[in-house]
Protein backbone atom coordinates (compact mmCIF):
# COMPACT_ATOMS: atom_id res chain seq x y z
CA UNK A 1 0.00 0.00 0.00
CA UNK A 2 2.22 2.84 -1.33
CA UNK A 3 -0.57 4.96 -0.23
CA UNK A 4 0.84 4.61 3.34
CA UNK A 5 3.71 6.75 2.13
CA UNK A 6 2.21 10.06 1.84
CA UNK A 7 1.77 9.94 5.37
CA UNK A 8 5.15 11.33 5.36
CA UNK A 9 4.63 14.80 3.60
CA UNK A 10 1.49 15.21 5.78
CA UNK A 11 1.33 18.24 8.00
CA UNK A 12 4.60 19.07 9.41
CA UNK A 13 5.83 15.19 9.56
CA UNK A 14 8.70 15.12 7.19
CA UNK A 15 10.00 18.63 8.84
CA UNK A 16 9.88 16.38 12.66
CA UNK A 17 11.64 13.35 11.05
CA UNK A 18 14.13 15.60 10.10
CA UNK A 19 14.10 17.67 13.53
CA UNK A 20 14.66 14.16 15.10
CA UNK A 21 17.87 12.84 13.02
CA UNK A 22 18.68 16.10 14.01
CA UNK A 23 18.83 15.53 17.69
CA UNK A 24 20.18 12.17 16.88
CA UNK A 25 23.53 13.64 14.88
CA UNK A 26 24.31 16.39 17.01
CA UNK A 27 24.16 14.25 20.82
CA UNK A 28 26.34 11.90 18.38
CA UNK A 29 28.83 14.44 16.76
CA UNK A 30 29.35 16.59 20.13
CA UNK A 31 29.73 13.37 22.29
CA UNK A 32 32.07 12.23 19.89
CA UNK A 33 34.21 15.57 19.45
CA UNK A 34 34.55 15.27 23.27
CA UNK A 35 35.60 11.52 23.73
CA UNK A 36 38.21 11.74 20.97
CA UNK A 37 39.77 15.49 22.45
CA UNK A 38 39.18 13.23 25.95
CA UNK A 39 39.86 9.57 24.45
CA UNK A 40 43.72 10.87 22.84
CA UNK A 41 45.39 11.51 26.10
CA UNK A 42 43.50 9.07 28.13
CA UNK A 43 44.94 6.43 25.66
CA UNK A 44 48.59 7.81 25.91
CA UNK A 45 47.79 7.04 30.10
CA UNK A 46 46.82 3.62 29.52
CA UNK A 47 49.85 2.64 27.83
CA UNK A 48 51.47 3.71 31.32
CA UNK A 49 53.57 0.96 32.84
CA UNK A 50 52.49 2.41 37.02
CA UNK A 51 50.14 -0.78 37.86
CA UNK A 52 47.89 1.33 39.89
CA UNK A 53 47.55 3.83 36.57
CA UNK A 54 46.59 0.58 34.56
CA UNK A 55 44.12 -0.75 37.34
CA UNK A 56 42.47 2.78 37.41
CA UNK A 57 42.33 2.59 33.79
CA UNK A 58 41.13 -0.64 33.60
CA UNK A 59 38.15 0.19 36.24
CA UNK A 60 36.96 2.70 34.35
CA UNK A 61 36.80 0.95 30.61
CA UNK A 62 35.16 -2.11 32.29
CA UNK A 63 32.46 0.09 34.14
CA UNK A 64 31.68 1.62 31.32
CA UNK A 65 31.39 -1.42 28.92
CA UNK A 66 29.47 -3.62 31.85
CA UNK A 67 27.24 -0.87 32.08
CA UNK A 68 24.54 -0.80 29.73
CA UNK A 69 24.05 2.75 28.45
CA UNK A 70 20.34 3.22 29.50
CA UNK A 71 21.47 2.67 32.97
CA UNK A 72 24.29 4.78 32.83
CA UNK A 73 21.82 7.40 31.48
CA UNK A 74 20.16 7.14 34.24
CA UNK A 75 22.31 7.52 36.77
CA UNK A 76 22.99 10.89 35.29
CA UNK A 77 19.48 11.91 34.47
CA UNK A 78 17.77 11.23 37.15
CA UNK A 79 19.88 10.04 40.11
CA UNK A 80 22.56 12.90 39.71
CA UNK A 81 19.44 15.14 40.72
CA UNK A 82 18.18 12.85 43.18
CA UNK A 83 21.32 13.18 45.24
CA UNK A 84 23.35 16.02 44.18
CA UNK A 85 20.36 18.08 43.32
CA UNK A 86 22.05 18.77 39.65
CA UNK A 87 19.19 19.00 37.56
CA UNK A 88 20.69 18.48 33.76
CA UNK A 89 18.53 19.04 30.78
CA UNK A 90 18.34 15.09 28.79
CA UNK A 91 20.35 16.30 25.93
CA UNK A 92 23.17 17.67 28.11
CA UNK A 93 22.87 14.72 30.26
CA UNK A 94 22.99 12.28 27.21
CA UNK A 95 25.89 13.96 25.64
CA UNK A 96 27.60 13.24 29.52
CA UNK A 97 26.75 9.36 29.31
CA UNK A 98 27.89 9.20 25.53
CA UNK A 99 31.26 11.34 26.19
CA UNK A 100 31.51 8.69 29.70
CA UNK A 101 31.29 6.11 27.16
CA UNK A 102 33.11 7.29 23.67
CA UNK A 103 35.87 8.63 25.87
CA UNK A 104 36.70 4.85 27.70
CA UNK A 105 36.11 3.18 24.01
CA UNK A 106 38.24 5.63 22.32
CA UNK A 107 41.15 5.37 24.91
CA UNK A 108 41.13 1.59 24.47
CA UNK A 109 41.34 2.36 20.77
CA UNK A 110 44.10 4.66 21.21
CA UNK A 111 45.86 2.31 23.70
CA UNK A 112 45.58 -0.75 20.98
CA UNK A 113 47.29 1.26 18.42
CA UNK A 114 49.63 2.75 20.35
CA UNK A 115 51.08 -0.59 21.59
CA UNK A 116 50.78 -2.48 18.13
CA UNK A 117 53.45 0.43 16.89
CA UNK A 118 56.60 -1.38 16.20
CA UNK A 119 59.04 -1.17 18.88
CA UNK A 120 61.95 0.06 16.35
CA UNK A 121 59.83 3.30 15.47
CA UNK A 122 60.40 4.28 19.00
CA UNK A 123 64.08 3.44 19.42
CA UNK A 124 65.29 4.63 15.96
CA UNK A 125 63.24 8.47 17.02
CA UNK A 126 65.03 7.88 20.46
CA UNK A 127 68.62 7.39 18.45
CA UNK A 128 67.95 10.51 16.58
CA UNK A 129 68.01 12.56 19.59
CA UNK A 130 63.95 13.19 19.81
CA UNK A 131 62.97 13.30 23.75
CA UNK A 132 60.34 11.12 24.69
CA UNK A 133 57.71 13.75 24.30
CA UNK A 134 58.67 14.43 20.75
CA UNK A 135 58.68 10.77 19.97
CA UNK A 136 54.93 10.34 21.16
CA UNK A 137 53.88 14.05 19.49
CA UNK A 138 55.86 13.55 15.82
CA UNK A 139 55.75 9.50 15.20
CA UNK A 140 53.65 7.51 18.05
CA UNK A 141 50.83 9.55 17.01
CA UNK A 142 50.74 10.16 13.87
CA UNK A 143 51.41 6.57 13.11
CA UNK A 144 48.23 5.99 15.84
CA UNK A 145 46.03 8.05 13.92
CA UNK A 146 45.87 5.95 10.78
CA UNK A 147 45.48 2.81 12.33
CA UNK A 148 42.33 4.58 14.88
CA UNK A 149 40.21 6.44 11.99
CA UNK A 150 38.17 3.49 10.63
CA UNK A 151 38.11 2.07 14.19
CA UNK A 152 36.45 5.77 15.12
CA UNK A 153 34.39 5.85 12.23
CA UNK A 154 33.29 2.81 13.53
CA UNK A 155 32.64 4.05 17.05
CA UNK A 156 30.96 7.10 15.85
CA UNK A 157 27.89 5.47 13.40
CA UNK A 158 27.12 2.92 16.66
CA UNK A 159 26.70 6.19 18.95
CA UNK A 160 24.57 7.67 16.30
CA UNK A 161 22.30 4.26 16.50
CA UNK A 162 22.36 4.09 20.34
CA UNK A 163 20.97 7.98 20.69
CA UNK A 164 17.84 6.18 19.88
CA UNK A 165 17.98 5.22 23.86
CA UNK A 166 17.51 8.96 24.99
CA UNK A 167 13.61 8.68 24.63
CA UNK A 168 13.94 6.95 27.64
CA UNK A 169 14.94 10.55 29.44
CA UNK A 170 12.71 12.18 27.41
CA UNK A 171 14.62 13.53 24.53
CA UNK A 172 12.57 13.15 21.48
CA UNK A 173 14.62 11.86 18.72
CA UNK A 174 13.99 10.64 15.21
CA UNK A 175 13.08 6.65 16.22
CA UNK A 176 10.66 8.49 18.77
CA UNK A 177 9.17 10.66 16.43
CA UNK A 178 8.72 7.92 13.71
CA UNK A 179 6.84 6.02 16.32
CA UNK A 180 4.61 9.00 17.01
CA UNK A 181 3.59 9.40 13.51
CA UNK A 182 3.27 5.40 13.57
CA UNK A 183 1.03 5.63 16.46
CA UNK A 184 -1.04 9.12 15.94
CA UNK A 185 -2.29 7.43 12.61
CA UNK A 186 -2.76 3.63 13.94
CA UNK A 187 -6.59 4.21 12.53
CA UNK A 188 -6.13 5.71 9.26
CA UNK A 189 -2.95 4.02 8.06
CA UNK A 190 -3.04 0.56 10.15
CA UNK A 191 -0.12 -0.77 7.96
CA UNK A 192 2.25 2.82 7.70
CA UNK A 193 4.91 1.35 9.91
CA UNK A 194 6.95 -0.27 7.64
CA UNK A 195 6.78 2.84 5.36
CA UNK A 196 7.82 5.60 8.32
CA UNK A 197 10.68 2.51 9.26
CA UNK A 198 12.06 2.16 5.91
CA UNK A 199 12.33 6.22 6.00
CA UNK A 200 14.03 5.89 9.37
CA UNK A 201 16.47 3.70 8.24
CA UNK A 202 17.04 5.69 5.03
CA UNK A 203 17.80 8.50 6.96
CA UNK A 204 20.50 6.90 9.66
CA UNK A 205 21.99 5.42 5.96
CA UNK A 206 22.73 9.03 4.49
CA UNK A 207 23.95 10.25 8.00
CA UNK A 208 26.41 6.96 8.58
CA UNK A 209 26.96 6.24 4.71
CA UNK A 210 28.93 9.80 3.77
CA UNK A 211 30.89 9.90 7.50
CA UNK A 212 32.05 6.06 6.56
CA UNK A 213 32.83 7.18 3.04
CA UNK A 214 35.18 9.82 3.44
CA UNK A 215 37.12 7.51 6.65
CA UNK A 216 37.55 5.13 2.94
CA UNK A 217 38.84 8.16 1.37
CA UNK A 218 41.42 9.26 3.62
CA UNK A 219 42.80 5.71 4.59
CA UNK A 220 43.30 5.94 1.01
CA UNK A 221 45.22 8.61 1.05
CA UNK A 222 47.16 7.92 3.89
CA UNK A 223 47.95 4.55 3.02
CA UNK A 224 51.94 4.13 3.50
CA UNK A 225 53.21 3.31 0.32
CA UNK B 1 58.75 14.41 29.45
CA UNK B 2 57.01 17.44 30.21
CA UNK B 3 54.31 16.54 27.57
CA UNK B 4 53.74 13.03 28.75
CA UNK B 5 53.78 13.89 31.88
CA UNK B 6 51.21 16.73 31.39
CA UNK B 7 49.02 14.05 28.69
CA UNK B 8 48.92 11.22 32.05
CA UNK B 9 48.10 14.20 34.36
CA UNK B 10 44.91 15.04 31.99
CA UNK B 11 43.94 11.85 31.09
CA UNK B 12 44.14 10.50 34.96
CA UNK B 13 42.35 13.87 35.93
CA UNK B 14 39.19 12.92 33.28
CA UNK B 15 39.29 8.94 34.74
CA UNK B 16 39.17 10.49 38.15
CA UNK B 17 36.08 13.20 37.57
CA UNK B 18 33.93 10.51 35.67
CA UNK B 19 34.80 8.01 37.98
CA UNK B 20 33.48 10.05 41.07
CA UNK B 21 30.61 11.44 39.62
CA UNK B 22 29.19 7.62 38.62
CA UNK B 23 30.36 6.03 41.75
CA UNK B 24 28.59 8.52 43.97
CA UNK B 25 25.35 8.47 41.86
CA UNK B 26 25.72 4.61 42.23
CA UNK B 27 24.93 4.34 46.01
CA UNK B 28 21.83 6.78 45.14
CA UNK B 29 19.63 3.89 43.18
CA UNK B 30 18.41 2.63 46.54
CA UNK B 31 18.24 6.01 48.48
CA UNK B 32 13.72 6.29 48.52
CA UNK B 33 13.01 8.82 50.90
CA UNK B 34 14.77 12.08 49.11
CA UNK B 35 14.40 15.76 49.98
CA UNK B 36 11.78 18.15 48.80
CA UNK B 37 14.59 19.65 45.90
CA UNK B 38 12.24 20.82 42.87
CA UNK B 39 8.96 20.10 44.81
CA UNK B 40 7.20 23.12 42.92
CA UNK B 41 4.23 24.30 45.12
CA UNK B 42 1.09 25.53 43.12
CA UNK B 43 2.08 29.18 43.94
CA UNK B 44 5.64 28.32 42.82
CA UNK B 45 4.00 27.18 39.89
CA UNK B 46 1.85 30.26 38.95
CA UNK B 47 4.64 32.35 39.69
CA UNK B 48 6.43 30.77 37.18
CA UNK B 49 4.17 30.89 34.44
CA UNK B 50 4.27 27.38 33.44
CA UNK B 51 3.56 23.87 34.51
CA UNK B 52 5.15 20.89 33.40
CA UNK B 53 3.19 17.81 33.03
CA UNK B 54 4.44 14.51 31.69
CA UNK B 55 2.58 12.90 29.23
CA UNK B 56 2.88 9.91 26.57
CA UNK B 57 3.81 10.64 23.37
CA UNK B 58 2.47 7.42 21.30
CA UNK B 59 -0.37 6.26 23.28
CA UNK B 60 -2.95 7.38 20.82
CA UNK B 61 -5.97 8.36 21.36
CA UNK B 62 -4.91 8.95 24.97
CA UNK B 63 -1.66 11.03 24.52
CA UNK B 64 -0.08 11.44 21.32
CA UNK B 65 1.75 14.35 18.82
CA UNK B 66 -0.46 15.02 15.80
CA UNK B 67 0.75 15.47 12.15
CA UNK B 68 1.18 19.26 13.13
CA UNK B 69 3.54 18.06 15.79
CA UNK B 70 1.10 19.42 18.65
CA UNK B 71 0.35 17.17 21.70
CA UNK B 72 -3.58 16.23 21.27
CA UNK B 73 -5.29 12.47 23.58
CA UNK B 74 -7.90 12.59 25.99
CA UNK B 75 -5.23 13.04 28.84
CA UNK B 76 -3.78 16.20 27.05
CA UNK B 77 -7.48 17.56 27.05
CA UNK B 78 -7.08 17.40 30.62
CA UNK B 79 -3.71 18.83 30.74
CA UNK B 80 -4.71 22.06 29.26
CA UNK B 81 -7.34 22.40 31.17
CA UNK B 82 -5.46 22.68 34.30
CA UNK B 83 -2.98 24.55 32.74
CA UNK B 84 -6.18 27.04 31.60
CA UNK B 85 -7.43 27.21 34.78
CA UNK B 86 -3.85 27.94 36.93
CA UNK B 87 -3.57 30.64 34.47
CA UNK B 88 0.08 29.07 33.60
CA UNK B 89 1.23 27.86 29.70
CA UNK B 90 1.46 24.36 29.83
CA UNK B 91 5.12 22.47 29.20
CA UNK B 92 4.45 18.62 27.79
CA UNK B 93 7.20 15.95 28.38
CA UNK B 94 6.86 12.97 26.48
CA UNK B 95 7.58 9.90 29.50
CA UNK B 96 7.83 6.19 28.68
CA UNK B 97 5.62 4.15 30.87
CA UNK B 98 8.95 2.80 32.92
CA UNK B 99 9.88 5.89 33.59
CA UNK B 100 6.86 7.88 34.63
CA UNK B 101 7.85 7.62 38.22
CA UNK B 102 11.46 8.99 38.47
CA UNK B 103 10.20 11.90 36.51
CA UNK B 104 7.91 12.88 39.34
CA UNK B 105 10.25 11.71 41.90
CA UNK B 106 13.41 14.11 40.63
CA UNK B 107 11.50 17.04 40.44
CA UNK B 108 11.82 17.05 36.59
CA UNK B 109 7.87 17.13 35.84
CA UNK B 110 5.23 18.71 38.41
CA UNK B 111 2.41 16.52 37.14
CA UNK B 112 2.14 13.36 35.11
CA UNK B 113 -0.92 12.53 33.40
CA UNK B 114 0.41 9.50 31.15
CA UNK B 115 -2.47 7.07 31.65
CA UNK B 116 -1.29 6.33 35.15
CA UNK B 117 -3.00 3.24 36.51
CA UNK B 118 -3.45 3.44 40.26
CA UNK B 119 -1.95 0.67 42.36
CA UNK B 120 -0.64 0.46 46.04
CA UNK B 121 2.74 -0.28 44.83
CA UNK B 122 3.27 3.23 42.75
CA UNK B 123 1.01 4.87 45.17
CA UNK B 124 4.07 4.29 47.71
CA UNK B 125 6.28 6.55 45.35
CA UNK B 126 4.14 9.34 44.22
CA UNK B 127 0.88 10.83 45.41
CA UNK B 128 -2.27 10.30 42.88
CA UNK B 129 -5.24 12.65 42.78
CA UNK B 130 -8.61 11.21 42.11
CA UNK B 131 -9.06 9.43 38.97
CA UNK B 132 -10.44 10.72 35.75
CA UNK B 133 -10.83 7.25 34.19
CA UNK B 134 -11.22 3.86 34.50
CA UNK B 135 -10.32 0.55 33.38
CA UNK B 136 -11.45 -3.07 33.92
CA UNK B 137 -11.58 -6.22 31.53
CA UNK B 138 -13.67 -6.32 28.13
CA UNK B 139 -14.19 -9.43 25.94
CA UNK B 140 -14.26 -9.46 21.87
CA UNK B 141 -16.28 -11.84 20.45
CA UNK B 142 -17.66 -13.04 17.27
CA UNK B 143 -20.96 -10.75 16.87
CA UNK B 144 -22.94 -14.21 15.79
CA UNK B 145 -22.55 -15.51 19.07
CA UNK B 146 -24.49 -12.95 21.01
CA UNK B 147 -22.47 -13.29 24.11
CA UNK B 148 -23.23 -10.31 26.75
CA UNK B 149 -21.97 -11.72 30.58
CA UNK B 150 -19.61 -13.66 31.72
CA UNK B 151 -21.77 -16.96 32.03
CA UNK B 152 -21.70 -17.04 27.99
CA UNK B 153 -18.14 -18.27 28.27
CA UNK B 154 -19.06 -21.63 30.22
CA UNK B 155 -18.22 -24.09 27.69
CA UNK B 156 -16.46 -21.08 24.64
CA UNK B 157 -12.90 -20.86 23.50
CA UNK B 158 -11.41 -17.68 25.47
CA UNK B 159 -8.28 -16.47 24.47
CA UNK B 160 -5.46 -14.35 26.93
CA UNK B 161 -2.44 -12.68 26.81
CA UNK B 162 -0.20 -14.52 29.20
CA UNK B 163 0.62 -12.45 31.99
CA UNK B 164 -2.30 -9.84 31.73
CA UNK B 165 -5.21 -9.23 34.32
CA UNK B 166 -7.21 -10.88 31.83
CA UNK B 167 -5.40 -14.36 32.61
CA UNK B 168 -5.52 -14.13 36.66
CA UNK B 169 -8.76 -12.78 36.44
CA UNK B 170 -10.44 -15.96 34.21
CA UNK B 171 -7.95 -18.39 36.36
CA UNK B 172 -8.93 -17.29 39.75
CA UNK B 173 -12.41 -16.37 39.28
CA UNK B 174 -14.08 -18.26 36.59
CA UNK B 175 -12.04 -22.15 36.13
CA UNK B 176 -14.42 -23.82 33.90
CA UNK B 177 -13.60 -20.95 31.14
CA UNK B 178 -11.20 -23.15 28.50
CA UNK B 179 -7.95 -20.56 28.31
CA UNK B 180 -6.24 -20.12 25.11
CA UNK B 181 -3.01 -18.46 26.27
CA UNK B 182 -0.65 -16.56 23.79
CA UNK B 183 2.60 -14.79 24.24
CA UNK B 184 1.58 -11.49 21.70
CA UNK B 185 -1.19 -9.13 21.17
CA UNK B 186 -0.83 -9.76 17.81
CA UNK B 187 -0.92 -13.48 17.89
CA UNK B 188 -4.02 -13.17 20.27
CA UNK B 189 -5.99 -11.31 17.60
CA UNK B 190 -4.84 -13.54 15.00
CA UNK B 191 -6.24 -15.98 16.56
CA UNK B 192 -9.65 -14.85 17.22
CA UNK B 193 -9.99 -13.26 13.76
CA UNK B 194 -8.75 -16.75 12.16
CA UNK B 195 -11.51 -18.54 14.75
CA UNK B 196 -9.11 -20.81 17.05
CA UNK B 197 -10.89 -19.13 19.72
CA UNK B 198 -14.55 -18.04 20.21
CA UNK B 199 -13.52 -14.57 22.29
CA UNK B 200 -10.75 -12.62 23.29
CA UNK B 201 -10.59 -11.58 27.01
CA UNK B 202 -8.11 -8.08 27.73
CA UNK B 203 -8.24 -4.46 28.77
CA UNK B 204 -12.02 -2.89 27.65
CA UNK B 205 -10.04 -0.05 26.16
CA UNK B 206 -7.69 -2.29 24.44
CA UNK B 207 -10.89 -4.02 23.33
CA UNK B 208 -12.71 -1.51 22.46
CA UNK B 209 -10.59 -0.18 19.74
CA UNK B 210 -10.02 -3.43 18.53
CA UNK B 211 -13.36 -4.37 17.56
CA UNK B 212 -14.77 -1.65 15.87
CA UNK B 213 -11.94 -2.24 12.48
CA UNK B 214 -12.61 -5.74 12.55
CA UNK B 215 -16.18 -6.60 10.65
CA UNK B 216 -18.32 -9.36 12.54
CA UNK B 217 -16.60 -9.13 15.78
CA UNK B 218 -17.50 -6.87 18.66
CA UNK B 219 -17.32 -6.14 22.42
CA UNK B 220 -19.74 -8.58 24.09
CA UNK B 221 -18.99 -7.20 27.87
CA UNK B 222 -17.43 -3.86 28.01
CA UNK B 223 -16.50 -4.45 31.84
CA UNK B 224 -15.65 -7.05 33.71
CA UNK B 225 -13.72 -8.08 36.97
CA UNK B 226 -12.05 -5.49 39.51
CA UNK B 227 -12.04 -1.66 38.02
CA UNK B 228 -8.58 0.02 38.35
CA UNK B 229 -8.48 3.86 38.08
CA UNK B 230 -6.40 6.18 36.57
CA UNK B 231 -5.21 9.57 37.85
CA UNK B 232 -3.23 12.40 37.58
CA UNK B 233 0.28 11.86 39.70
CA UNK B 234 2.46 14.65 41.72
CA UNK B 235 5.20 14.24 43.56
CA UNK B 236 5.34 12.81 47.26
CA UNK B 237 4.60 14.86 49.67
CA UNK B 238 3.47 17.95 46.97
CA UNK B 239 0.06 18.78 48.94
CA UNK B 240 -0.80 22.03 47.44
CA UNK B 241 -0.59 20.59 43.90
CA UNK B 242 -2.74 17.44 45.15
CA UNK B 243 -5.48 19.95 46.71
CA UNK B 244 -5.80 22.25 43.80
CA UNK B 245 -5.97 19.01 41.46
CA UNK B 246 -9.01 17.82 43.54
CA UNK B 247 -10.79 20.87 44.23
CA UNK B 248 -10.61 20.89 40.25
CA UNK B 249 -12.05 17.89 39.45
CA UNK B 250 -14.68 18.62 41.49
CA UNK B 251 -15.30 21.65 39.51
CA UNK B 252 -14.70 19.64 36.09
CA UNK B 253 -17.49 17.28 37.02
CA UNK B 254 -20.44 19.59 37.26
CA UNK B 255 -19.72 20.76 33.81
CA UNK B 256 -18.94 17.24 32.65
CA UNK B 257 -16.37 18.21 31.29
CA UNK B 258 -14.74 14.48 31.27
CA UNK B 259 -17.42 13.38 28.98
CA UNK B 260 -16.70 16.44 26.71
CA UNK B 261 -13.00 15.20 26.63
CA UNK B 262 -14.24 11.40 25.46
CA UNK B 263 -16.28 13.27 22.42
CA UNK B 264 -13.69 15.33 21.39
CA UNK B 265 -11.20 12.29 21.28
CA UNK B 266 -11.64 8.36 22.77
CA UNK B 267 -15.51 8.18 20.56
CA UNK B 268 -13.79 9.05 17.58
CA UNK B 269 -11.86 5.48 18.09
CA UNK B 270 -14.35 3.56 20.25
CA UNK B 271 -17.41 4.79 18.13
CA UNK B 272 -20.88 4.99 19.87
CA UNK B 273 -21.33 1.24 20.51
CA UNK B 274 -19.82 2.06 24.14
CA UNK B 275 -21.42 4.44 26.77
CA UNK B 276 -18.64 6.84 27.74
CA UNK B 277 -19.72 5.88 31.29
CA UNK B 278 -17.88 2.53 31.44
CA UNK B 279 -14.37 4.28 30.87
CA UNK B 280 -15.27 8.25 31.67
CA UNK B 281 -14.99 9.25 35.94
CA UNK B 282 -16.36 12.36 36.84
CA UNK B 283 -15.50 14.55 39.72
CA UNK B 284 -12.86 12.00 40.66
CA UNK B 285 -15.45 9.34 41.83
CA UNK B 286 -15.64 6.20 40.25
CA UNK B 287 -20.14 5.63 40.47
Amino acid sequence: MPSDLELIFQGSNLGRLLGGLWVSVWIALVSMGASVVLGLPFGVVMTSKNRLVKLLCRCYLEFVRIMPQLVLLFLVFFDLTKVAGLNLSGEFAAVVVFTIWGTAEMGDLVRGSITSIPRHQFETARALGMSPAQVQRHVILPLAVRQLLPQTVNLTTRMIKTTSLVVLIGVVEVLKVAQQIIDANRFQYPSAALWIYGVVFFLYFIVCFPISWLSRRLEARWQIS
Amino acid sequence: MQRRTFLTALGAFATATTLAACGGSTQSGSSGASSAVGLRTVDEIKSAGTIIIGVFSDKSPFGYVDSSGDYAGYDIEYGNRIAQDLGVEVKYVPVEAASRVEFLQTGKVDLILANFTVTPERAEKVDFANPYMKVSLGVVAKQDLAITKVEDLADKKVIVVKGTTAETYFEDNHPEVKLQKYDQYTEATNALADGRGDAWATDNTEALAWAPNNPGFTVGITSLGAVDTIAGAVRKGNTTLLEWLNEELVELGNEQFFHAAYDKTLRLVYGDAVPADELVVEGGVVA
